[in-house]
């Protein structure tokens, strides 16, 4: 290997990374927040990318049946809480929320899905017809059990992300996809050809990890998410609500979800049970950061990324036994550097 | 029900799985082998994750080793399936030993990452390995003898299967009553209070984590010679998951559990796949995972620790068995009164910038009663820290009978003779009270994993027992034996954990503040205890905010302010002495 | 008293239909309609759609065919086969689309005695002395060794190769492994990747240090097309070749220009409105197609589907000759259907011309392979 090839090597482990980077991010974003681990992250991904394409091919994306679905659900599930809090003043606003907001891209999409459209409308179009999607399921799925252990979390979250591949199989079958690139532009620096998509990609995942960070460290709603997600009780005592941070968390994440799908598109082809390894591999990068710190979520990303560049080209066949082999040391590095605070867990 | 009852419906169980074959369509059967297989694999988790608290999703990877350390051995090298079983078990626990002794000190989400890590490894090793037959597999493994009949059918491998599955399960009940079995259930909620009882957690965990992949190499044994073809594809990371999800679904905290949530988990499978098709022809393939998933989530939201424990609560009682007399345990001898027992040499901790122990020292003879009182920050719960070894001091010593003990860690200390309560009470509220008081008594018992898992430890067992229930009865709780520790109100709870402090049967005994929170007849029964202790020459160390309740029952105390000594005498001198009555009340009365 | 013989005739009558309904062939049939191996999974499945469309009868016996998804995982491939077998009480065996769970397959298919046709690329283990299985696809070695031909007819030596790292990218490497052992061509890398990778670039490099004269492709469906786009990306102008995997108009569409002029081995069906009328593949490629339109709402536009009415037709022809010693539904029955299958002769498939005899899994030769070349997004047979 000589260093024209480990340039581009880097290169690509950095391209890689950085898609691992914007998916870790939202996984510690929704960690920190409802102390779920959202394992079908990856899944809405995917989903954002296959609308996209099938946008681009002028079919109507299978998306909209889940949409309706859950939104349908989500009004009911809700509408039935109020009735017995006796909050029914509370229902016509309900019914906006969990009902009308989802189902008005949805029929957007219904509206507008055989006419050719431009770019930018399509994109647009995919991303507000997937932004309910998390929330709705937070709804469906998990307020139920918002103070279970978090195995318990764990594990129907991991339920949720086979459900969402068996529809995605169903909808848009089992080819995969890649969306019309943003930009074709191809830029050389350094003697090396970096294509523009890339860099937007790495771009992105730059400033969203540091938008995050400002936002959770020193803005206020930023700190309320945090406290929610570390003592619910006391989060409500002090005038938080703790479904609407989750809530809120959720709509934030999807929209961090809907940005990475549409960048990655272009750059590597989505099938509809891509979101799962790719999610992995993201989550790595978020435990590397302790899923806490969106700097060193960054940075464990693209660690993530370099790694799988060269051991690639180190020996294909056994590279995810060295990816996943090597993993190992660095979370030991990682466990033993942390405080340990977590000793003492109480027992339920 | 009575345990003779419980006995009856276990055997009337087997002998329903004995005739099965007789009652039900082949097909059955071969389902059933398939619920055999998982249930040990699922059962290594119950043991693991939901007994001691250790996320694993790489028990499928355990399984697979096993399957193809069977197959190479059979099919490749034509030996005979029982050394497969043999290379299968010494490889899967050599490999399991290794890894757990490398990653089981993570906290925390490392742990079951580490296990999706090395899980997604070695199923990857296996596609690429050229002895293993790639992603193609190894075919044609004979199937197992047991003499001269080979197990060739579904009807024949049933027995073997669910004779092992019944074997596992009793092996692992009986080593969950045992007293590794305690000290494993006692690891969920914090490592702290269980090193503080002698217990070397870290030693509990890496043999669980072995006794789980043995579970999974027998399923993969079995798996490989019922199918007599192995490939990488059913022991990759989703296998794993599936495996949690039977635990999860039957009941993660019962052996049972296991069985259930692996029946549960292959039928529904089967129904769906028998019944989707009527529903929604043309596209039943793809939605047999949706409705399984949802179905599966709707029922953990309905029944969150599973099914078993659902369907229990419908069930009797089982009525405990109450101890029976046994011959008294073996006293430690206690040292001379007078003998100097604990001495504190210019001890020192800092936290950052703050200065919570300031070059502290006393001494500690044998026999007395030694009260360190101060106010509210003094240091005093820090000091306590530092000589049962939770901390370890920055500068000093402390020596407990002539033995320098200031670096030791906890256990080695709760095994030389100190035994502590804590501020906070550290109980396990789901165990009951008897079981609290038992873990007290680990280290003066030494049965071991396989000697609870074949009874052989009953002698020891039962005078460990009876030696617990004379403990209740000396603080009082003896009527409340098998009761859950959470029910307890915090007084009680507090004599709990005096008990259990005593049933190591200690040199020096040492107190955490035992008062704060009590009401006034609660202090009155915990002076009656002190009084006892005394009166049995115990040598204690409490620690104490209320002056009243203290200075009765110390011999001499040691005052502590601002994290150093302050003065130290009789509690007469003490409580005229102006220094300390600045302290607390900040200015001379 | 009437009531009650009216409802005993009624039972009687219910029972009697049933018994007369086990008076038809059953087959069952396996395939993945979920999980990773759904991309070739789904194409076999609209094959069978179309064969019994085709036909759905053997004389005067009525043919119930089972489907089954095993979801890629050869455990749910065992199971499907003892249900189909136990349960169901099938008379053939048919399946599946990933050669792990073929072979699982096949294992219960000889302990319980059922004749099987694979439609997966398989090797029945030897030492299995009464045989049950056949496998209807060419080989993979006969699949690699085509290419391999042309290469040789055009002058190629240095292959690079780069396949799955699954049973598909080993059977391919090893067909390219005996032709290079055989000194035909050197094989200059063994580079793999999943079919959930983004990038290939490490694998490509390399590839491209070699200096190839041609690349060897052993991916399948859509992934196939990840390292021709890398391959691309570096400037690679030179030759690649694949096989029939690769026939698949997601493949065509993702890989865009980066797979034009590619030499691919493939069943002539692929290519039928272009094989000249002499060919022996012309006339049943043609009804497949309609079976196909009929059943699926599209002409089919893979190469898989075909296995699956291939496998129908070994099926109809064997079935005729063994209703004539036995009764569907009995182990005679299964016994004598095994046997036909085995003494297949000269039968004309889509894929190639069938022979089948004891002792050997495949039945097809060098006539059941052309090479097609990729020509703007068309596949164009290259005699």
């Amino acid at each position: 290997m000589d260093a024209q090839i480990a340039a581009i090597l880097a290169i690509d482990g950095i391209a890689t990374g950085a898609i691992y980077v914007l998916i870790g991010l939202g996984f510690v974003l929704i960690f920190a927040v409802t102390r779920v681990i959202f394992v079908p992250f990856g899944d809405i991904v995917s989903f954002t990318v296959l609308t996209l394409a099938s946008l681009e091919m002028r079919r109507l994306p299978g998306t909209i049946g889940l949409v309706i679905a859950l939104a349908g659900l989500a009004s009911l599930m809700e509408i039935v809480a109020k009735l017995r809090a006796r909050e029914c003043h509370l229902i016509p606003r309900t019914i906006l929320c969990f009902l009308v907001l989802p189902l008005l891209p949805a029929a957007a999409v219904w509206l507008l899905s055989g006419a050719p459209l431009a770019m930018p409308s399509r994109i647009v179009l995919s991303l507000a017809l997937i932004l309910p999607i998390a929330p709705l399921l937070d709804r469906v799925a998990f307020r139920p059990i918002a103070d279970g252990s978090i195995l318990l979390l764990l594990i129907v979250s991991v339920a949720i992300h086979f459900a969402l591949v068996g529809l995605g199989l169903l909808f848009f079958g089992p080819e995969g996809v890649r969306t019309q690139p943003l930009s074709d532009a191809v830029l050389e620096i350094a003697g090396l050809t970096v294509s523009a998509q890339t860099l937007l990609i790495v771009a992105a995942s730059i400033v969203f990890s540091g938008l995050l960070f400002l936002f959770f460290d020193f803005s206020l709603t930023g700190k309320a998410l945090q406290a929610t997600a570390l003592n619910r009780t006391g989060a409500r005592l002090v005038g938080i609500r703790p479904a609407s941070t989750g809530t809120a968390a959720y709509l934030l994440a999807s929209a961090l979800a809907g940005i990475s799908g549409v960048l990655i598109g272009p750059a590597t082809t989505i099938f509809y049970d891509s979101g799962f390894l790719i999610g992995l591999k993201a989550f790595v990068g978020a435990i590397i950061g302790a899923m806490a710190s969106y700097p060193m979520t960054a940075l464990g990303a693209v660690f993530v990324g370099l790694l799988e560049s060269f051991a690639s080209f180190w020996s294909s066949a056994f590279k995810e036994v060295i990816v996943f082999g090597l993993l190992i040391p660095v979370l030991l590095w990682r466990s033993l550097t942390l405080t340990a605070d977590t000793d003492e867990s109480t027992e339920e | 029900m009575t345990a003779r009852q419980q006995r009856l419906i276990s055997v009337g169980a087997i002998l329903l799985l004995a005739v099965a074959p007789a009652l039900l369509s082949p097909f059955k059967i071969t389902l059933l082998n398939f619920i055999g297989i998982y249930t040990l694999a699922v059962l290594g988790l119950v043991l693991l994750t939901g007994v001691g608290g250790m996320l694993s999703f790489g028990q499928a990877a355990f399984v697979g080793i096993a399957a193809y350390a069977t197959a190479w051995a059979c099919a490749i090298h034509g030996h005979s399936p029982w050394l497969g079983l043999v290379l299968a078990v010494v490889l899967v626990c050599g490999i399991a030993a290794l890894l757990g002794a490398i990653t089981l000190r993570l906290e925390g989400h490392f742990l079951p990452l580490s296990t999706i890590a090395w899980g997604l490894a070695i199923y990857f090793l296996f596609g690429n390995i050229d002895a293993l037959g790639h992603f193609n597999g190894i075919g044609d493994i004979p199937p197992i003898s047991i003499g001269a009949v080979a197990l060739r059918s579904s009807v024949q491998i049933f027995y073997l299967i669910w004779a092992v599955v019944i074997a596992a399960l009793y092996l692992c009940g009986n080593l969950l009553a045992s007293r590794e079995g305690r000290a494993l259930r006692a690891l969920r909620g914090g490592r702290i209070m269980v090193e503080s009882l002698g217990i070397n957690s870290f030693r509990i965990k890496v043999a669980t984590f072995v006794i789980a992949a043995l579970l999974s190499a027998l399923s993969g044994w079995l798996y490989a010679h019922m199918g007599r073809f192995v490939s990488p594809a059913p022991f990759d990371v989703n296998a794993g998951i599936l495996y949690l999800l039977m635990a999860m679904v039957g009941g993660m905290e019962h052996l049972l559990g296991a069985v259930v949530g692996a029946t549960i988990v292959t039928l529904l499978r089967n129904t769906i796949q028998d019944v989707l098709p009527l529903i929604a022809p043309g596209v039943s393939g793809q939605l047999e995972t949706v409705v399984f998933a949802v179905l599966f989530v709707v029922l953990l939201q309905r029944a969150r620790t599973g099914l078993l424990p659902f369907l229990l609560r419908w069930l009797p009682q089982l009525e405990p068995s109450r101890p029976i007399s046994a011959p008294p345990m073996a006293r430690r001898r206690q040292p001379m009164k007078g003998v100097p027992l604990l001495s504190v040499e210019g001890v020192e901790r800092r936290f950052g910038g703050l200065l919570a122990v300031n070059d502290v020292s006393f001494e500690l003879k044998a026999g007395e009663i030694l009260g360190l009182i101060g106010p509210n920050g003094a240091g005093k719960s820090t000091m306590f820290n530092l000589i049962t070894g939770v901390l370890r001091p920055d500068r000093g010593r402390i020596r407990f009978l002539d033995v320098d003990i200031t670096r030791r860690p906890q256990r080695e200390i709760a095994r030389a003779g100190i035994a502590r309560t804590f501020q906070h009470v550290k109980l396990r509220p789901r165990m009951t009270l008897l079981d609290n008081v038992l873990l007290g008594i680990y280290p003066r018992t030494r049965a071991g994993f396989l000697a609870g898992a074949l009874r052989l430890d009953r002698a020891e067992e039962s005078q460990a027992r009876y030696e617990a229930i004379r403990l209740l009865q000396r603080v009082g709780l003896a009527e409340r034996a098998f009761e859950s520790a959470g029910t307890l109100p915090l007084g009680s709870q507090r004599l709990l954990e005096i008990a259990r402090a005593l049933a190591a049967d200690p040199m020096l005994l040492v107190l955490d503040e035992p008062a704060a929170g009590l009401r006034r007849t609660e202090k009155l029964d915990l002076a009656r205890l002190f009084e006892n202790l005394r009166a049995q020459g115990l040598t204690v160390l409490v620690v104490e905010h209320d002056m009243d309740f203290v200075m009765g029952l110390v011999d001499r105390t040691v005052v502590m302010d601002f994290g150093s000594k302050l003065c130290e005498g009789l509690p007469t001198e003490i409580q005229a002495d102006p220094r300390v009555q600045e302290a607390y009340l900040g200015g001379v009365v | 008293m009437k009531r009650v013989l009216q409802i005993a005739a009624l039972i009687a009558g219910a029972a009697m239909t049933a018994s007369i309904a086990h008076a038809e062939i059953k087959v069952g049939f396996v395939t993945s309609l979920s999980g990773p191996g759904a991309s070739i999974g789904i194409p076999y499945g609209r094959g069978i759609r179309a064969a019994i469309e085709y036909a759905d009868n053997v004389g005067d016996q009525k043919i119930n065919l089972i489907q089954l998804d095993d979801g890629s995982d050869p455990s749910a491939a065992t199971r499907n086969a003892r249900k189909l077998v136990e349960e169901d009480k099938v008379d053939l065996l048919i399946g599946t689309s990933s050669v792990p769970s073929t072979m699982a397959m096949m294992a219960v298919a000889s302990e319980l005695k059922v004749p099987m046709i694979a439609i997966s690329p398989v090797n029945v283990p030897a030492s299995e002395r009464d045989r049950w299985g056949i496998a209807v696809p060419q080989p993979p070695s006969l699949m690699v060794s085509v290419v391999i031909d042309r290469m040789k007819r055009d002058g190629v030596k240095n292959v690079a190769y780069i396949g799955f790292s699954d049973a598909w990218g080993d059977l391919v490497y090893n067909g390219a492994k005996k032709a290079a052992d055989a000194g035909e061509i050197n094989l200059l890398t063994n580079e793999r990747y999943a079919r959930t990778d983004t990038s290939v670039t490490g694998q490509v490099l390399k590839i491209v240090a070699t200096h190839p004269d041609a690349v060897l492709i052993g991916g399948s469906g859509t992934q196939g097309a990840l390292p021709l786009l890398a391959l691309a990306e570096r400037g690679y102008k030179g030759r690649l070749d694949g096989t029939p995997a690769l026939l698949n108009p997601d493949f065509v569409r993702l890989s865009g220009k980066a797979a034009e002029g590619i030499l691919v081995s493939a069943g002539p069906t692929i290519v039928a409105e272009q094989l000249p009328d002499t060919h022996f593949s012309k006339k049943i490629s043609m009804i497949f197609r309609e079976a196909h339109q009929k059943a699926n709402g599209h002409v089919p536009t893979d190469g898989f589907s075909a296995y699956s009415f291939d496998a129908w037709l070994i099926f109809l022809d064997a079935a005729k000759r063994a209703l004539s010693q036995a009764q569907p539904g009995s182990p005679e029955f299964r016994a004598a259907l095994r046997d036909a299958i085995f003494t297949t002769k000269e039968l004309i498939g889509t894929h190639a011309i069938y022979n089948f005899e004891p002792g050997a899994s495949y039945g097809v030769d060098e006539r059941g392979l052309v090479i097609v070349r990729l020509v703007d997004g068309k596949w164009t047979y290259e005699p």
